[in-house]
């Protein structure tokens, strides 16, 4: 599973993307992030907050409680502040 | 309609003027220019870097166009949104629109930045005089987040 983090996500994880393998249990958007914040002190600490976090699939806006389609880009990012 | 993602500068006139070059339906044409500012959650701002999502970026912001073409009758219209590090007084984003009357391309020019806002996948880092980065917070959605994923509010 292919998973992107951007701006302050990206920073506390140490990287930009990455490939995991989560067990079956994880089906939603929210289970990721449940399951990712396990993964390390910066992933802890990205993920602390679920508030804070905005997600993606295949580049499309998801709320927490959407399946992970298989085969599919997912990214986590801070809520956006462009313009 | 006409979606850019850029790091170089743009010139706000010269996009205005090639945009409505050679068609005589525009009756007005209204825009939008985002700067970087010296200010905002911190005093002292001297440069950003906006970080973006490529690819996701332009998909939403041709969304974003889209919709605003729904509801609005435009004769043309033009996004442009930098990434990368820029300095004070920089141009960051720029919104055209164009419409035979003045009510449309005002209107939808402002719809355009709100959406853009809060749906285009751009993040702040703010530089400081004395060396500090920072990521700028979208204070606005926090209790919209706060329900939705039943946690605290963010900061």
């Amino acid at each position: 599973m292919n998973v992107l983090y951007f701006a302050w996500v990206r920073t506390k994880i140490g990287k930009g993307r990455e490939d995991v393998t989560p067990p079956s249990t994880v089906v939603t958007v929210a289970d990721l992030a449940a399951w990712l914040r396990q993964q390390s002190p910066g992933h802890a600490e990205a993920f602390g907050n679920l508030a804070c976090i905005r997600a993606a699939i295949n580049q499309e806006f998801v709320e927490p409680d959407t399946p992970i389609p298989a085969g599919a880009e997912i990214a986590f990012f801070p809520p956006v502040t462009g313009g | 309609m006409t979606v850019r993602i850029q790091a170089e500068r743009f010139d706000t006139g010269a996009e205005i003027d090639t945009l409505a070059a050679g068609n005589t339906a525009i009756g007005g044409v209204a825009s939008f220019t985002g700067y970087v500012r010296d200010f905002s959650t911190e005093s002292g701002v001297t440069a950003m870097t906006l970080e973006h999502y490529p690819g996701m970026t332009e998909r939403m912001l041709e969304q974003i166009e889209t919709e605003a073409r729904q509801r609005w009758q435009l004769e043309a219209s033009l996004i442009i949104h930098r990434y990368g590090r820029m300095t004070v007084g920089e141009p960051i984003v720029l919104v055209v629109t164009a419409a035979s009357h003045r009510q449309a391309a005002f209107e939808s020019a402002e719809f355009l930045m709100d959406w853009l806002k809060t749906k285009a996948p751009f993040w702040k880092c703010e530089e400081t005089a004395d060396g500090r980065e920072h990521w700028v917070d979208a204070r606005e959605s926090d209790d919209l987040a706060a329900a939705r994923w039943g946690g605290l509010p963010c900061g």
